[in-house]
C-alpha cells in the first residue's frame, strides 16, 4: 500500500462519517470566530433552539471591524459597534471564550491562535476566514469556511466537506539576501496563478520552507488561498516544537513531551503519492511585488509590468481592466514609481518577526514626506513585545504611525482607508480592487520591501539601500 | 431547517464577463457589518455598479436593462477571495438562482450550494458560447435542469452537462440543509470523541 501524504494523516484520523459520492464529516479540533462572519450563524443557532456543541473548542476575538486607535474608548462607528458587541453578547450566552478589545490578548484572529499555543499540529481549525490557512503552518488542517459552516460547527463541532487533492509545492536551495517569506509565496502564486491551486490542499517542502521560522512558514501558509488553494501546510519539526514550547494553551512538563512524540509522526511518506507537483529553486526568487488586481500578478520588484502580448489571450479583457485600475501601463517599469503610503500589518506580515525587520531597517532612517506609513501589529501581545523590546520607539522615530491590533487596511472595514486613487504598498495579502478602500491602489510586498519604500518614497529595491 | 427545493431553472441571464470575480468585488468589506442575512443584494458589484457619487454606472451588465432574468454568467474563477458567504448572500438576495462560470473557487462554491444558490460549471468553449448567445439576443434564454445536471442554450439546443455530487444534489433537490443532517449524527459525533479521548 502507498503511503499517506500529511494532509490524509490528519484528514483521515478525523472523519466520523464518509458520506458515499458526497462530503465527509469531520470533526473539527479548534474554531475560531471573529464578529464579522459570525452573528448570523448565532442566530441561526438560537433559531434552532441550539446551544455550542463544544464551547472548550472554541475562542472568540473582534479584528476585522476594530478601529486602530482610541481601542478604550466605545467604537464610534455605530454599525461596527454593534456587530463587536453582538460577538460579545453572543459569546457571553453561549459561554464561549472571547479575546475582547483591550483583553490583553485581542488580535487578529490568525496571529492570536498560534501565539496561544492553541494551534497545535495535528489538528483540524477552522474559522469563518479565508487566511485560516495560516494556521497550517504548524502542521495542521486548517481552512476557511463560511457562515452556514460557521453555524454547523457551532452546533455539531462537525464539517461537511469534499476533500481537496493534494499538491506538493517544493522549493530547494538558500534564500539570497533581501528575499524573505513573502517573497516566496509571492512567487509562487505569480508562476501558478490566482486559481492555479484550486480545488488542491497544499503541502511546502524543501529546505527553503525548513529554513523560514514560523512566523515566516505562517506568511506562506496564510497565502496558499492566494493561489486558490483550500489550505497549505508544512510538517512540524524542532523550529514548531520550540515555538509551541512554553505557550499559554500549549501541552506543559511531561504532556508536552507526550505531544511532541505524537507530532513527530505527521510527515509524509516517503512513497505518500500526490495529485500535483511542482519544484521551484530558492535561488530564482528575488524581492517581489504586485501590480495588478489579484495576487497572481507580480513581479520582482525590479522587473517591467507585462505586455499585452504575455497575456493569454482569454485574460486580455480582465488584464487591461486591471491595469487600468491600477493607473500602470503595459511593459512599464516600476522601480522608481512614486508611493503614497505604506501598511505594514495584517495576519501575513503584522506578527513580531515583521516589526523587528522593518524597525531594523529603517533604524536611524526617516520615512519619506510623501509617505504616509501606518504599523498596525497583529495582536496586544505583538504590540506590547514591540514595545519593551524598543521597536515602538524606532519606528515612531522614523516617522511611522503606530496604530492598535486589528485587520486594519487589509481590508479596510473600520476608518483606515488608503484613499481613492493612492498608491499603498502593503504586506497583506490582497490587492483586490478596492480592497484597502474604494479606488485604493495596492502593491504587496514584503516587510523588509515595505519599508525600503517607507524610507524612499518610491518602489525600489530593498538590497540597494 | 427547510429551504426552497431547487426547481428547473428556465430564464435569461445577465453577463458579467470579467475573470477572476473576487468576492470583494461581489461584496466590498465595508457592507460587511450587518448581522443579519437580509439586504446584501443592494450592494451587490457596489463599485461596478455605482460609481463614487452613487450614480449607477450605465454600462454595467446589473444597470443595464437589455439584461435580466435568474441566471448570472461570468468568467473564469469565480468568487475568488474570502470565505464571506455574504457574496452568496448577495447573489441571491439579488435573486439569482444560478451562477454559471468555467471555474469556482471552493469556498464560494460551498457557500452557494449552502445557500440555494446554484454553481454550474462548464468548459471555458462553453462558456464563450453562452457569452455569445447572449451578445446576439439579450434575452437568450437557458434551461438549467439540475436533476439531469445539464445546462442547455435554449436558441442553438446546444447542452452541456455539469457536475455536483449526489448528497449536494438531493439537499438542493429536497430543500434540506448540511445542518439537520449533522444534527442526526449526535451519537457518532459523540463516539468519535469518546474514542479520541
Ligand atoms: S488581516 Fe486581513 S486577511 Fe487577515 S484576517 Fe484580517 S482582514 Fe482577513
Amino acid at each position: 500500500m502507498a503511503g499517506k501524504t500529511l494532509f490524509d494523516k490528519i484528514w483521515d484520523a478525523h472523519v466520523v462519517e464518509q458520506i458515499e459520492d458526497g462530503p465527509s464529516v469531520v470533526y473539527i479540533d479548534q474554531h475560531l470566530i471573529h464578529e464579522v462572519t459570525s452573528p448570523q450563524a448565532f442566530a441561526g443557532l438560537d433559531a434552532r433552539g441550539l446551544k455550542v456543541l463544544r464551547t472548550n473548542r472554541t475562542v472568540a476575538t473582534p479584528d476585522h471591524n476594530v478601529p486602530t486607535i482610541d481601542q478604550d474608548k466605545p467604537i464610534r462607528d455605530d454599525l461596527s459597534r454593534f456587530q463587536v458587541d453582538k460577538l460579545t453578547e453572543n459569546c457571553e450566552r453561549h459561554g464561549v471564550t472571547l479575546y475582547g478589545l483591550n483583553h490583553p490578548y485581542q488580535g487578529i484572529v490568525h496571529v492570536v491562535g498560534p501565539q496561544l499555543g492553541i494551534t497545535q499540529p495535528g489538528m483540524t481549525i477552522v474559522c469563518g476566514d479565508s487566511h485560516t490557512s495560516t494556521h497550517g503552518a504548524f502542521g495542521s488542517v486548517a481552512f476557511g469556511i463560511g457562515t452556514s459552516e460557521v453555524e454547523m460547527v457551532l452546533a455539531t463541532q462537525c464539517l461537511m466537506q469534499s476533500k481537496a487533492k493534494r499538491m506538493r509545492i517544493t522549493v530547494d536551495g538558500e534564500l539570497g539576501p533581501g528575499v524573505g517569506a513573502k517573497d516566496i509565496i509571492l512567487y509562487i502564486i505569480a508562476q501558478i496563478t490566482a486559481s492555479g491551486g484550486t480545488g488542491y490542499f497544499v503541502e511546502y517542502a524543501g529546505s527553503a520552507f525548513r529554513n523560514l521560522s514560523m512566523e515566516g512558514r505562517m506568511t506562506v501558509c496564510n497565502m496558499s488561498i492566494e493561489m486558490g488553494a483550500r489550505g497549505g501546510l508544512i510538517a512540524p519539526d524542532e523550529t514548531t516544537f520550540e515555538y509551541i514550547r512554553g505557550r499559554e494553551f500549549a501541552p506543559k512538563g511531561a504532556d508536552f513531551d507526550a505531544a511532541v512524540a505524537k507530532w513527530r509522526e505527521l510527515y509524509t511518506d516517503a512513497d505518500a503519492v500526490f495529485d500535483a507537483e511542482l519544484h521551484f529553486d530558492a535561488a530564482d526568487i528575488e524581492p517581489m511585488i504586485t501590480y495588478g488586481t489579484n495576487p497572481g500578478m507580480g513581479v520582482k520588484v525590479t522587473g517591467n509590468v507585462p505586455n499585452l502580448s504575455d497575456i493569454e489571450e482569454s485574460g486580455r479583457t480582465s488584464f487591461s481592466k486591471s491595469l487600468e485600475y491600477m493607473g500602470l501601463v503595459p511593459g512599464e517599469l516600476l522601480l522608481g514609481k512614486q508611493v503614497d503610503y505604506v501598511f505594514v500589518g495584517s495576519c501575513t506580515n503584522g506578527r513580531i518577526e515583521d516589526l523587528r525587520a522593518v524597525a531594523q531597517f529603517v533604524k536611524g532612517k526617516k520615512k519619506a514626506d510623501n509617505i504616509t506609513a501606518w504599523i498596525v501589529p497583529g495582536s496586544k501581545q505583538v504590540e506590547k513585545q514591540a514595545q519593551e523590546e524598543g521597536l515602538v520607539a524606532i519606528l515612531e522615530e522614523a516617522g511611522f504611525m503606530l496604530r492598535q491590533p486589528g485587520c486594519s487596511a487589509c481590508l479596510a472595514m473600520n476608518e483606515d482607508k488608503i484613499p481613492k486613487g493612492k498608491y499603498a504598498v502593503s504586506t497583506s495579502n490582497r490587492n483586490f480592487e478596492g480592497r484597502q478602500g474604494p479606488g485604493a491602489r495596492t502593491m504587496l510586498a514584503s516587510p523588509i520591501t515595505a519599508a525600503a519604500v517607507a524610507v524612499t518614497g518610491k518602489i525600489v529595491d530593498p538590497r540597494d539601500l | 431547517m427547510a429551504r426552497e427545493k431547487f426547481q428547473k431553472v428556465h430564464s435569461s441571464a445577465v453577463p458579467v464577463h470579467i475573470e477572476n470575480v473576487d468576492t470583494d468585488q461581489i461584496i466590498p468589506a465595508r457592507f460587511l457589518k450587518a448581522t443579519t442575512r437580509d439586504g446584501f443584494g443592494e450592494n451587490l458589484f457596489r463599485d461596478w455598479r455605482y460609481d463614487g457619487n452613487n450614480q449607477p454606472i450605465a454600462d454595467f451588465a446589473l444597470n443595464n436593462p437589455i439584461y435580466s432574468g435568474d441566471i448570472l454568467v461570468s468568467g473564469k474563477n469565480f468568487g475568488c477571495g474570502s470565505s464571506r458567504e455574504h457574496a452568496a448572500w448577495a447573489i441571491t438576495d439579488f435573486g439569482f438562482k444560478v451562477v454559471v462560470s468555467s471555474f469556482f473557487a471552493d469556498i464560494f462554491k460551498n457557500n452557494a450550494l449552502n445557500n440555494g444558490l446554484l454553481p454550474v460549471q462548464v468548459s471555458d468553449a462553453f462558456l464563450a458560447q453562452i457569452f455569445e448567445a447572449i451578445e446576439a439576443d439579450s434575452k437568450a434564454t437557458f434551461t438549467v435542469d439540475l436533476q439531469a445536471q445539464t445546462f442547455t442554450i435554449d436558441a442553438t439546443g446546444a447542452s452541456a452537462s455539469f457536475e455536483i455530487n449526489t448528497y449536494k444534489k438531493e439537499c438542493m433537490l429536497n430543500g434540506y440543509d448540511d445542518i439537520d443532517y449533522l444534527l442526526s449524527l449526535k451519537d457518532k459525533i459523540e463516539e468519535f470523541e469518546k474514542k479520541r479521548a
